[in-house]
């Protein structure tokens, strides 16, 4: 099972189909008239504009990452590798743009000269900050995939049905939310074990209760609408109601909320390999990064380029995020009309 | 009796448990509705009518609603005692409503093609082309070229046409009854006017029995077969439209009836209720 799913084919597979059903999600809100005003009001935000790009730029990148092709006898090669593929490893660090390696005893001429120099492995930065973008869209791709279902779904029934439900996952969201999150986080992944899909489960299960109380809150209020007594009064059934009349009504929330979320997950990322229970040691990711440039800012010369190259990568698309869900949260302000 | 009725209530009786103790919404009340027959329950805000309506396919939130003592016979058989799946079959299918906030009663998210569609997809599985049938009873409640609307999410439309669509909807399943809780309250006079003259033609049309809730006495005569004047959760006086408007016995149905304006008459202040004096009269 596991072998099938680590399969070059089906992980190609898996990056269409995730973006076929992006696609189809478009697709199918344009025939609303609210999301084709929310868009409207969104392409006029000149600054939510250019976020979203950079965002499908990143998007972009990380596909190219995870799609491959076969290069005979087995192998593979990432179509990543096809544009970068052809730069050489150095045998240890080097300056950006340097002609010779770091070291003073030894300075040996480069191979090629290096955008963004290259770190204690010889590894070129550059091409390790791209691969990385796959890292941190997969792990916030599989997070939300768990938390959003949760917590919507269990914002809906505790809006909706109110009284003893409502208290049960009050109760069960704010037992998870009094243990201290990177505790929990820590505790979880070092029983599951370390890896890119328990690290997800183990974000997935602690950020579902900021996006319950949103949407409990927001279906509290809508649950109170006479449209939802007009609903009842047709005979329309619970579960229907909640999913044709309600969800339709906070869905723009899920979108934010995932949106502004997403930055989260990549942040806290890079917090749980500081931490050393983050993405395994040998995968491309912008927390290792971070993770291993903090301890050379103490070398001399100071290596800073592996650092800060992370960080700028990783404030790029947390920015963006952030800026792509403000704009999206004013394209959706019903005061605006 | 040679018919039995279509609808009758028996002693019915709706308290709501709150923190500070028990409100007695509805004191044992009884009535009876006939197939086809225009009944109109008046009275202030609090009286307990909307209440009634609402009973009626049990849509009170239970909890904190407690339906104390009597019974409410649909076709004979006692809506309390029906379980949840029975009373969705109820709701819409015989019994429908329509609310007094059009504007928030349909849901902004769909057009109103849409939510008049879900209402003929969940009690007239049968219908094939469900277009037309809408267009057919947007047309019905008097909607200009039906087919050029269907696409319109409810805020497009005007008040008067929002209610317009609620009333096709509740009509497209076909109810043997209609409850129009104060259908014309959020509107204009001269909507208002509209509204009670669609309701005075489809009730004509479509032979239905027709549940009017209203606080205004003024526009109930010429639709209304038969009036009960709720206050306090009791019902205070209940007969023939005519003859109750013409010769009203409670003090508080004369006094309802002098709220009327009067167009003509001597400019002077508008009557107001005296609950002080209606009290002691009453009890």
């Amino acid at each position: 099972m596991s072998a099938l799913f680590t399969h070059w084919l089906t992980q190609n597979l898996l990056v269409l189909a995730g973006f076929a059903l992006i696609g189809w999600m478009l697709w199918s809100v344009s025939h609303h008239e609210r999301w084709r005003r929310a868009w409207l009001r969104f392409k006029s935000d000149r600054s939510g504009i250019i976020a979203l790009l950079v965002v499908c730029l990143y998007l972009l990148l990380g596909a190219l990452e995870v799609l491959r092709f076969p290069t005979g006898g087995g192998a593979t090669r990432t179509v990543l590798d096809l544009f970068v593929g052809h730069i050489p490893a150095e045998k240890s660090y080097s300056m950006p743009l340097a002609k010779t390696l770091l070291s003073e005893a030894n300075p040996d001429p480069l191979k090629a000269t290096h955008l963004l120099g290259t770190d204690a492995l010889g590894k070129d930065v550059f091409v390790e900050v791209l691969k990385a973008c796959k890292t941190a869209l997969i792990l916030g791709g599989l997070t939300a995939a768990i938390y959003i279902p949760l917590g919507t779904l269990f914002g809906l029934l505790a809006g909706y049905f109110r009284r003893r439900t409502d208290d049960l996952i009050q109760y069960l969201y704010t037992t998870l939310a009094s243990i201290p999150t990177i505790l929990l986080l820590v505790s979880i992944i070092l029983v599951l074990g370390k890896g890119l899909g328990t690290m997800s489960f183990a974000l997935g299960l602690t950020a579902w209760v900021g996006l319950c109380r949103l949407i409990r809150g927001e279906t509290l209020r809508q649950s109170e609408r006479p449209y939802v007594t007009a609903a009842r009064a047709l005979g329309q059934s619970h579960w229907k109601i909640i999913t044709q009349h309600l969800l339709p009504n906070v869905m723009h929330l899920v979108v934010i909320n995932f949106v502004l979320g997403f930055s989260g997950i990549v942040l806290m990322e890079s917090v749980l390999s500081y931490l050393g229970v983050g993405t395994p040691v040998g995968t491309a990711s912008w927390g290792n990064m971070i993770d291993s440039g903090r301890s050379e800012l103490s070398r001399d010369p100071m290596v800073w380029w592996n650092l800060v190259s992370a960080t700028v990568a990783l404030f790029g698309l947390v920015l963006s995020l952030n800026l792509v869900g403000d704009s999206l949260r004013r394209a959706f302000d019903p005061k605006r009309g | 009796m040679a018919d039995s009725p279509l609808l009758e209530i028996r002693d019915l009786a709706i308290h709501f448990a709150t923190e500070t103790g028990t409100v007695e919404a509805v004191k044992g009340i009884s009535f009876s509705l006939q197939k086809g027959e225009t009944l109109a329950i008046v009275g202030e805000s609090g009286s307990g009518k909307s209440v009634t309506g609402l009973a009626l396919t049990r849509l009170l939130p239970e909890p904190p609603t407690i339906y104390k003592s009597g019974q409410i016979l649909l076709d004979g058989q006692d809506v309390l005692k029906k379980s949840p799946r029975e009373l969705r079959t109820i709701r819409g299918n015989k019994i429908a409503y329509i609310f007094q906030e059009p504007s928030t009663s349909l849901n902004p998210v769909f057009t109103i093609r849409n939510q008049i569609a879900e209402a003929i997809r969940l009690h007239r599985p049968e219908v094939r082309d469900i277009d037309a049938e809408v267009i057919k009873y947007l047309d019905l409640v008097g909607i200009v070229d039906p087919a050029k609307r269907l696409h319109d999410y409810p805020h497009q439309l005007s008040g008067g046409m929002q209610q317009r669509v609620m009333i096709a909807m509740a009509l497209s399943c076909q109810p043997e009854l209609l409850v129009a809780d104060e259908p014309t309250t959020a509107l204009d006079v001269t909507i208002q006017a509209q509204i009670m003259d669609q309701l005075r033609d489809l009730k004509k049309q479509v032979n239905m029995a027709i549940i009017l809730i209203t606080h205004n006495f003024g526009i109930i005569s010429g639709i209304a077969d038969r009036v009960a004047v709720m206050f306090r959760g009791k019902i205070v006086e209940y007969g023939e439209t005519r003859a109750v408007l013409a010769n009203p016995q409670h003090p508080y149905t004369k006094a309802l009836i002098q709220c009327i304006p009067q167009p003509g008459q001597k400019r002077e202040r508008l009557t107001t209720i005296d609950h002080a004096a209606l009290e002691a009269a009453t009890t």
